[in-house]
């Protein structure tokens, strides 16, 4: 649902953060391109969400969902309109609840079209290392062959606003996409999601 | 011709300037322009190392346009747009300067306070010209806040690294450069106006000083200190020094001084602003990045603003205050 009142937010969010941060892509392993793709990438900070989506060009920001955790992004109806309305984000639950597939709004948001960001660490990180990935995102490889993954790095963002504070920091981020991997015939659960948790630690020095 | 420019207001002489200084930065891409037309054209034929040194200059170039245009912009626009305009700079110098520190959880307040307090306040006072307080806010007040917030922070580790460098962000970033706009509103008594030269003369020598330094090193000379520095050695430093003091002594007439100590003035800001310049690259050594700005930037052939005016920051505090003290404005 894109208003005035969203799209302006929309563009006054993306100078602030540029402002902040300079929010730089660096494409390293494949242009940026308008096909179906899921990018993952690793998790520090609530501002993650933020920054990538700003890191995208704006072809791509359009048709590019963001994953936003549902507890913590509709907690005020502040949080929960600038996630809808301007980030157009998918909301899942970070606890499982009854028998819904936690997955399904994923799904529901691939099978319309729309590229997703994800972060399969599922909850944030507070190591320099990322936490072991989560099979979300085996179940949406397997399921969408087609889609294309991308993993991507993102730099300092937890240097912007740590944990509990409210005013960020300038400090320059910018966030790096990998080379798109697939999942191989048969590949088992646990050896795609080391690979694929490589494949984004290891743009951390591209 | 000397009697024709003393017959022209302030005001005509500095336009007269720009548009000498517009003009031969036009002339300069152009040369360039061709030249790297021609390179392309003996591509196979020429060596690799006259594209990267073109490059060089392109960069080079690049800056010289930028400060050029900003110095027309808040000449044009007054006083306070250009202490505006600075102020931004030093935004993005701080920034990059910071992203470059490693800080902890802890020093977020700290970050907060240089940024959102200090920075403003520092131009603030520019702004209202109160000099006595603006040239030691910093160094008195803010060199006590700061590690006080930090502390304040309950992280023990690396307490003095991380201080330290935030103080060296701020006296570099911030209080550096804040003395150019701050020259703008130096009060010469019996020239009126002619303060507003003071930083395109400041600008002027120490960016030819640095070109000269850069071209006659190259060619000549053995590095005095080759971990930091591969090209600065004491030939080149001495002719950009000594064509920083020639133009200096040439640029006496826009300026409230006689040519001696136009001269005198414009040496000490070249030597200081080459040295902070070598100083500002042992930093990015210790670091282990050939330029500031976004990690990998380098790919794309661009660099970091602080790259471009860290002769400046430097430069400017010594020659406003050499500027004050010897006359006593």
């Amino acid at each position: 649902m894109v208003t005035l009142g969203t799209r302006a937010m929309g563009l006054f969010l993306l100078g602030l953060i540029r402002l902040l941060t300079g929010a730089q892509a660096r494409w390293h392993g494949c242009p940026p391109k308008a096909e179906q793709r899921i990018y993952f990438a690793n998790h520090q900070s609530h501002a993650d969400l933020v920054l990538i989506w700003a890191a995208l060009p704006s072809e791509l920001r359009s048709i590019t969902r963001p994953i936003a955790a549902k507890d913590y992004w509709t907690a005020s109806r502040f949080k929960r309109w600038i996630t809808t309305g301007v980030f157009n984000a998918v909301y899942v639950e970070r606890e499982r609840k009854g028998d819904e597939d936690p997955l399904q709004p994923l799904i529901d948001a691939l099978e319309s079209g729309d590229s997703l960001i994800i972060f399969p660490e599922g909850t944030r990180g507070f190591d320099e290392e990322p936490q072991a990935f989560k099979s979300g995102l085996y179940n949406l490889a397997l399921r969408f062959p087609d889609v294309v993954l991308v993993p991507a790095w993102i730099h300092n963002v937890q240097r912007v606003i740590p944990k509990g504070e409210v005013i960020p920091v300038p400090v320059l981020c910018s966030v790096t996409f990998g080379a798109p991997m697939h999942l191989e015939a048969s590949e088992p659960r646990a050896e795609f999601l080391t690979r694929a948790r490589q494949a984004v630690v290891e743009l951390r020095d591209a | 011709m000397t009697s024709f420019l003393r017959g022209l207001t302030a005001n005509q002489q500095v336009s007269l300037l720009f548009v000498l200084l517009f003009g031969f930065l036009t002339l300069a891409t152009a040369t360039l322009l061709v030249l790297s037309m021609r390179e392309r054209i003996a591509d196979a034929a020429t060596p690799a190392t006259r594209g990267l040194r073109l490059k060089d200059y392109q960069g080079l170039l690049r800056t010289s346009w930028l400060m050029a245009l900003v110095f027309w912009l808040g000449w044009a626009a007054g006083g306070g747009v250009a202490t505006a305009l600075f102020a931004m700079v030093s935004f993005f110098t701080l920034r990059e300067f910071i992203s470059l520190s490693p800080t902890r959880r802890g020093d977020h307040r700290s970050l907060l306070l240089a940024f959102f307090v200090v920075l403003p306040l520092q131009y603030l006072l520019v702004w209202t010209e109160r000099f006595d307080l603006f040239t030691v806010f910093i160094p008195v007040y803010v060199f006590l806040a700061i590690p006080t917030v930090g502390a304040l922070g309950n992280d023990p580790q690396h307490f003095l690294a991380r201080n330290a460098k935030l103080q060296w962000g701020i006296m570099v970033c911030v209080y550096g450069m804040s003395h150019v706009p701050a020259l703008l509103l130096l009060n010469f008594p019996l020239q009126g106006g002619k303060s507003a030269f003071l930083v395109f003369f400041l600008v002027m020598v120490v960016q030819t000083a640095m070109l000269v330094q850069h071209i006659v090193s190259q060619y000549r000379g053995m590095a005095v200190a080759p971990a930091i520095s591969a090209s600065f050695n004491w030939y080149g430093w001495s002719a950009g020094v000594l064509a920083g003091g020639l133009l200096g002594a040439a640029l006496a007439g826009i300026t409230p001084f006689k040519p001696l100590p136009a001269m005198a003035m414009a040496l000490v800001a070249s030597a200081s602003g080459s040295f902070g310049h070598l100083v500002m690259k042992a930093i990015k050594r210790d670091r282990g990045v050939t330029h500031w700005g976004s990690a990998g930037s380098s790919i794309t052939g661009a660099s970091g603003l602080l790259d471009r005016v860290d002769a400046l920051c430097f430069a400017a505090p010594v020659f406003f205050h050499s500027v004050r003290w010897n006359f006593n404005v």
